[in-house]
């Protein structure tokens, strides 16, 4: 054979020189990882150059959800490099949170040779068949000719349409072996072209409903967030024009400002009073990047029974999913609210803004009930305190902040109570609810923003779930605050053993648990605690002055429970308040404690 | 109540083309086993050599919410070029071959010679105590065949399941 012609097209390089080509050429500039025998070859290959940062994490979930965390916090793909076997699998829960959340990630996961699939080879797997109802879609490279085009294409595939987590399998060989590099193609995909423009005569229809509706509420999600910030400020603006009151899902947080008079806070079975009860009693929703996911709609034959409902959604399975719509409008959420401001400007017809302001006083007189105050008495520090006063003096001091979470109460009153003003600043385990996401998330974040406040809002239960990522901090001296409300519990769990199962705690109990000042110390950290409300502030301020990671075990309330609640199987006007706060039920019923 | 509204079932027959690919059915299979969608019948293979094309067809059942999210769902598929219902889209051939084995002497075998003529069934195989008949037809037509061949002798079934196209000159392009 006469030798290769070289040219800028088609280049001819080792597997793993492909694959780094291929991450550069889309803009990659940081990989999350953990090396193994499967993927030595790309490891070498990294070795062997300067424009892709490696971040060496201590376990393959914590890759995934500090990729998770990178890409949330910047809109871009996140991108994961494991090996064959465990690597891979260990990697599988970050994959299903990022399908769940919609975050586009892209994992490459080494593989046996091509010839050894199916031997039950030494950390052999079958990746893309534990994978393929884990990802959005995956790939097993076997034709190294087919590799340069498949990572383009992964990246095509992982942040169009609604994002999600690819996985590209690559086997020992492929990246050994030697191919044609080629640039990403300028053709559209042959089969996968998601709809974003919306459909005008489903926005003159929606514009219609909006323009004729006495009691109006728009409900935004983690859509709005995924389209970028420009659709954030379009929300701003339609909300603004049209008068209309706003809530958010928790994925939407930030999409919408916290401090804005027009936005009700988060809906759902931990949302507001008066978010929910105008979700109740609304006569027309436009639900926009949201899915109506059961946490926010509670009992599905009592969700807002009264009202005509419009959703947006860049994904057609996720309309009419859950529940039937009069007006579905599949495109990008940006593209939506634009076309939706420009045809209620050219949309004769006026508003109702006598019946609007009637219902701005209902909603006013739902806000009365003041269904987030609590009481800090005494020297016992109260959780939602504790994040209020990080809110606050986050916000005196001005500084840009990012916000991870864990899972459980902690990340409820999270949401309750740390005000977002800006999207991509809040990232928090939604839909699948993983324990263990909040301080690699944080890890990814503080990659993406050296300079940025970090903080993961935790439990102390649940930051156990990926401890180990304390030695990444120091490693590459990340300065993430981990902020740890210690109420000795699985707090979540022992609420719903309290409210649904007699108060048997079975095994929610956080016994022996580690010193964290200790624990921070070993991984050349900063340890604080805190047990007096008293000295709260001042620990909070001596926290985010002091220059490298650290964590702050702050003893709150042992017994506190996380209210407003609808609880499972409820309908929105069926929430339990805080003990003393008037216009909520009690009660769960039998039917609802089936549910989760 | 919306949800109690939509209980009524109703059968689907579903064209999918897609692309001829290694994992492309684990990928439809485990949508419908992961979602708990019925499939009734799936047959599967390539239909355009050049293009790379397969085409799938699934008869399942469902409220019409549900049918509409295996509709969706299906074509967010990245290998899935397009989806149609035939049942709703128009009039259409829905048709089945089965191979059907009987065994037996005398009188019996004359009989089932009998049937099988009427039902236009072929006789593929034959021996002095067995016949194979190949019979093509929709799927109820099967049905009642293999229902009289059962007292007679009939000793296996293997049939295709349901592949299925709409009428008239309208085309499913990828
Ligand atoms: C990986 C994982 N396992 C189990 C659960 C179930 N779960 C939800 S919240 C919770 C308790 C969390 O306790 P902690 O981190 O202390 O938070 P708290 O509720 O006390 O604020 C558990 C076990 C989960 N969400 N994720
Ligand atoms: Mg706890």
């Amino acid at each position: 054979m006469s030798a290769t012609l070289q040219t800028a097209e088609t280049r001819t390089m080792t597997g793993a020189e492909i694959v780094l080509q291929a991450l550069k050429d889309n803009g990659v500039e940081v990989i999350f990882g953990y090396p193994g025998g499967a993927v030595l070859p790309l490891y070498d290959a990294l070795f062997q150059q300067n424009a892709i940062r490696h971040i060496l994490v201590r376990h393959e979930q914590a890759a995934v959800h500090a990729a998770e965390g990178y890409a949330r916090s910047t809109g871009k793909v996140g991108v994961v490099l494991v090996t064959s076997g465990p690597g891979a699998t260990n990697a599988v829960t970050g994959l299903v949170d990022a399908l769940m959340d919609s975050i586009p990630v892209i994992c490459l996961t080494g593989q046996v040779p091509t010839h050894l699939i199916g031997n039950d080879a030494f950390q052999e797997a079958d990746t893309t068949g534990i994978t393929r109802p884990a990802t959005k879609h995956n790939y097993l490279v076997k034709d190294i000719r087919k590799l340069a085009g498949t990572v383009h294409e992964a990246f095509y595939v992982a942040k169009s349409g609604r994002p999600g987590p690819v996985v590209i399998d690559l086997p020992k060989d492929i990246l050994i072996g030697k191919g044609p590099y080629s640039e990403a193609p300028q053709a559209p995909h042959r089969s996968y072209r998601p709809q974003t423009e919306p459909d005008m005569a489903s926005i003159r229809a929606a514009v219609r409903l909006l323009k004729g509706a006495r009691r109006p509420i728009v409900y935004a999600g983690g859509g709005v967030i995924n389209a970028g910030p420009e659709a954030s400020r379009l929300l701003n603006e339609f909300v603004h024009m049209t008068r209309m009151p706003c809530t958010n899902t928790l994925m939407g947080l930030g999409a919408f400002p916290a401090e804005d008079p027009q936005f009700l806070g988060m809906l759902g079975m931990h949302g507001t009073y008066e978010a929910n009860l105008a979700m109740h009693g609304c006569d027309v929703m436009l639900n926009i990047g949201a899915r109506f996911d059961d946490r926010v709609t509670g009992r599905l034959n009592a969700f807002s029974p009264n009202s005509k409902k419009i959703h947006a959604d860049i994904d057609p399975s996720s309309i009419n999913k859950n529940v039937k719509v009069d007006v579905a409008i599949v495109g990008d959420a940006g593209a939506v609210l634009k076309a939706l401001i420009e045809c209620w400007q050219a949309d004769e017809q006026p508003q109702d803004r006598a019946a609007i302001a009637e219902w701005w006083r209902a909603i006013d007189g739902w806000r009365g009930t003041g269904c987030l105050q609590y009481r800090q008495e005494g020297s016992i520090i109260k959780p939602q305190h504790a994040v209020k006063r990080l809110y606050e003096i986050t916000r005196e001091m001005g500084r840009e902040t990012f916000i991870t979470t864990e899972v459980g109460q902690h990340q409820m009153w999270a949401a309750q109570y740390f005000g977002f003003q800006k999207p991509n600043r809040w990232m928090t385990s939604g839909g699948l609810g993983t324990m263990g996401y909040g301080l690699p998330a944080a890890m990814g974040v503080q990659i993406a923003h050296p300079d940025a406040l970090v903080i993961d809002i935790a439990g102390e239960a649940s930051i156990l779930m990926n401890i180990q990522e304390m030695g990444t901090l120091a490693q590459y001296r990340l300065p993430v605050k981990v902020f740890i409300l210690n109420n000795e519990y699985m707090g979540m769990v022992r609420q719903w053993q309290e409210l649904l199962h007699g108060s048997r705690y079975s095994e929610s109990y956080s016994e022996a648990l580690p010193d964290f000042v200790r624990l921070a110390e070993a991984f050349h950290a900063r340890g604080m605690r805190v047990t007096e409300a008293s000295q709260l502030d001042d620990a909070i301020r001596e926290m985010i002055a002091h220059p490298g990671p650290v964590i702050a075990d702050i003893a709150v309330a042992k017994d506190e429970n996380c209210f407003p609640m609808i609880p499972s199987g409820a309908a929105h006007n069926e929430m339990i308040l805080a003990p003393g706060q008037k216009g909520g039920v009690t009660g769960v019923t039998d039917e609802g404690k089936v549910l989760v | 109540m919306p949800d109690s509204l939509e209980t009524t079932l109703r059968n689907a027959t579903i064209a999918v083309l897609v692309e001829n690919e290694a994992g492309i059915l684990a990928r439809v299979v485990g949508l419908f086993s992961g979602r708990g969608y019925n499939i009734e019948s799936l047959t599967v293979a390539p239909v355009d050599a050049d293009r790379r094309l397969s085409r799938i067809t699934i008869v399942t059942s469902g409220t019409d919410m549900v049918i509409e999210q295996i509709k969706a769902q299906l074509d967010r598929l990245v290998p899935v070029h397009k989806v149609s219902d035939l049942t709703l889209e128009g009039p259409h051939i829905a048709r089945e071959l089965a191979l059907i084995k009987v065994v037996g002497k005398g009188e019996a075998r004359m009989e089932a010679l009998r049937l099988a003529d009427a039902f236009r069934a072929r006789v593929v195989d034959a021996t002095i105590e067995s016949f194979v008949f190949e019979m093509t037809g929709a799927g109820e037509k099967l049905d009642a065949f293999i229902a009289l061949m059962r007292p007679i002798g009939l000793a296996e079934v293997s049939r295709t399941g349901v592949v299925a196209i709409a009428r008239g000159p309208g085309g499913f392009e990828a």
